[in-house]
């Protein structure tokens, strides 16, 4: 298990490639999968929906929080020991 | 119960034994309480109905209503019993198994009740047994937390006891059931505003990232499962269909969201992803249709079970390396390698991939969501579980396990994978999150309504695949802004924790102040006269009282000196003794009202 984790480690470019060549070939099902089962008109309609929808959100969401902690949420450990 | 053993008496009586079952026998006996219990839960499943009814003055208590919403529920407490038994079972405190059997024996009993007066001190229960789980990580920090976390929910059960008490009034019975949710009176809120204190509800909810980051490393098993679940089965009862808990519910999952990516102490970390959880089944209650609550039901099964086993995987790391902050650790893969195993299957549980856990019950949820025609929602909570992703399936195991080593060389050298109880108690956890997420039957045959949901569906796999494939790919590209920092984050407990110190200023210095001054006047003017009569009742003392006071006096100091010895000086064991003086006086008033 060590061993395995040290390869992937020393490969990531692989790694990666493989990760894209995995998440482009998903993209590309979603294209034709039978889209009955879609709640909403942007589901039926936009092209790689979901794929655009995680991208932006995880964005969104890793934004959000780097600014909200770093508009003062965010202190030093020992705030509450004065 | 008349005809049936309720599951809380056999941990309570358990509880109680144990102190005196000592040596080879105390391991044994440790499995066995919480295996007994779910055994008897199990064979309760059976049942339909309503059971151990008792008349007490006017009321009517109702100890064992048996349905499928309570059995789901009691069967998973009763199940992380003997998980979190089995993962502490090393520990020979009596006290800590004690506490946390007393604590599941409250949270069957909130359950499994149906009326009011026996939910309040089942609910009191949990609360007063909880908190030395708390204690019990023995830090000033925890003492303090605890004490924090014992004040919040004094003042929940007070909310919840005037709602009770209110409701009463209004309808003339204690029984608990579904409230009129469309005609909101001011019990229902009260009564509302207790629960969700329970399910940390925002803004309600600071009391659960500071006290559970601050419990023991077994304890935190039994507090991530226990609380917020029984209070989501409280909601689920009797809240079902209330719009206002889906906006709740929502704003609970992104605000969780947000915290959990800002944190740095692991443990506080998966305690702001609770906050998160629970939000999907405030929301899914909210909903209230079959499908919602079936989905909320869902969803706390496959929460209890991932979120134990991520406690599990970070109390491992906080047990064998004495730290929790990611600051403090990194590349742990090479000392803790079946560790981060289990813990990466949480992981992969709570972000709902493809064949864990939270796949089969998140899009219950969420699926639910669309068809109640509440699309906002639904995406919001999409959101929500691209972030859950990202704080948990990525940032949480790749700055523990994998990125650069920031461990002292004192961490590095105590790592090490727990002995094999922790490691056994995980390998279950595992293995239930990773059956229930690919053999979805397995958990929806116990649901409250028949289930008309496949989450294997193609265009199902393919959305989840797609979100959080890409999700990992921005997580990558933007990693540096989520770095750990050794910081905390400030949130609610703010107000009330500097609340404390205009208290403790205001005792310091305008009241004590008053108190000098009065103690200055006294001293001047009444002293004198003060004097004068003291000198007369002094004569009349050793004159006429003295011979009757001293036989007296020694009768005081002998039982004085015996009451001294049960003084050890310990706040928690004088509210022990406190306490069980009140249950012993509860019980006679109960057995002389019942005879």
């Amino acid at each position: 298990m060590i061993k395995c984790i040290d390869w992937i480690i020393k490969h990531q470019r692989a790694v990666r490639l493989t990760w894209y060549v995995f998440l482009a070939g998903i993209a590309l099902l979603s294209l034709m999968v039978d889209k009955s089962h879609a709640h909403t008109w942007a589901e039926k309609h936009i092209p790689f929906f979901w794929s655009i929808y995680g991208f932006v959100a995880a964005a969104a969401a890793i934004g959000i929080a780097r600014w909200y902690g770093h508009s003062g949420i965010q202190c030093r450990e020992d705030y509450y020991d004065d | 119960m008349t005809d049936i053993v309720h599951p809380s008496l056999i941990l309570l009586g358990g509880a109680l034994l144990l102190p005196f079952i000592r040596g080879p026998l105390r391991k044994p006996y440790l499995l066995l309480v919480p295996l007994l219990t779910l055994f008897d839960v199990v064979s309760l499943s059976g049942q339909n109905g309503i059971f151990g009814v008792y008349q007490f003055m006017d009321w009517q208590l109702v100890f064992g209503r048996i349905d499928r919403l309570s059995t789901i529920f009691a069967l998973i407490m009763s199940l992380v019993g003997v998980i979190g038994t089995l993962y502490g079972l090393h520990v020979d405190r009596a006290g800590e198994h004690m506490a946390a059997w007393s604590y599941l024996a409250g949270a069957l009993g909130v359950i499994y009740c149906a009326d009011y007066l026996s939910l309040f001190l089942f609910w009191e229960l949990m609360a007063f047994a909880s908190v030395f789980l708390i204690w019990f990580r023995r830090t000033k920090k925890s003492l303090s937390a605890g004490y924090r976390y014992i004040l919040v929910h004094a003042v929940g059960g007070v909310i919840l006891l005037a709602g009770i008490m209110l409701r009463y009034q209004a309808v003339g019975n204690i029984s608990f059931g579904l409230l009129d949710v469309h005609h909101p009176q001011l019990y229902t809120w009260l009564i509302l505003t207790g629960f969700c204190l329970n399910a940390a509800v925002v803004p309600l909810h600071a009391w659960l990232p500071d006290a559970y980051s601050h419990a023991s490393f077994n304890g935190a098993v039994f507090l991530c499962a226990v609380t917020t679940k029984t209070a989501i089965y409280t909601l689920a009862r009797a809240f079902p269909g209330m719009d206002v808990l889906v906006i709740l519910g929502v704003v609970m999952t992104l605000w969780g969201m947000i915290y959990t990516i800002m944190e740095n102490d692991i443990r506080k970390l998966l305690a702001w992803s609770i906050v998160s959880q629970v939000g999907y089944m405030v929301a899914g209650v909210g909903i209230g249709t079959e499908l919602a609550i079936n989905g909320a039901a869902a969803h706390a099964v496959a929460h209890i079970l991932y979120k134990s086993l991520l406690f599990m995987g970070t109390g491992s790391v906080l047990y064998m390396t004495g730290t929790t902050k990611l600051t403090e650790l990194g590349g742990l893969y090479k000392k803790m390698p079946a560790t981060m195993i289990f813990t990466i299957i949480g992981c992969q549980s709570i972000s709902a991939a493809p064949f864990f856990a939270a796949y089969v019950s998140k899009p219950m949820i969420i699926t639910a969501g669309y068809e109640a025609h509440l699309v906002w929602a639904s995406w919001l909570l999409m959101f929500g579980a691209t972030g859950t992703f990202i704080y948990n399936g990525l940032k949480l195991p790749y700055f523990l396990f994998f990125s650069e080593n920031k461990c002292s060389n004192q961490t590095w050298k105590r790592a090490a994978d727990p002995p094999w109880n922790m490691m056994f108690a995980m390998l279950i956890g595992s293995t239930l999150c990773m059956a229930v997420g690919s053999f979805p039957t397995l958990l929806y045959r116990f649901l409250p309504y028949p289930v008309d949901f496949n989450p294997y569906t193609m265009y199902q796999f393919l959305e989840t695949s797609q979100l959080l494939g890409l999700a990992a790919v921005a997580f990558f590209l933007l990693k540096k802004y989520t770095v750990p920092e050794a910081k905390i984050t400030l949130s609610m407990d703010w107000f009330y924790r500097m609340g404390g110190r205009v208290f403790m200023w205001l005792v310091r210095h305008p009241v004590q102040w008053v108190d000098s001054a009065w103690g200055e006047a006294y001293r001047v003017v009444g002293l004198r006269s003060l004097m004068t009569t003291a000198g007369f009742w002094s004569w009349f003392d050793r004159a006429a009282i003295d011979g009757v006071v001293d036989g007296f006096a020694r009768l005081v100091r002998g039982l004085g000196g015996r009451l001294r010895l049960l003084q050890s000086g310990q706040v928690q064991v004088s509210i022990y003794f406190a306490a069980a003086l009140s249950a012993l006086l509860l019980l006679a008033y109960v057995l002389s009202g019942l005879y």
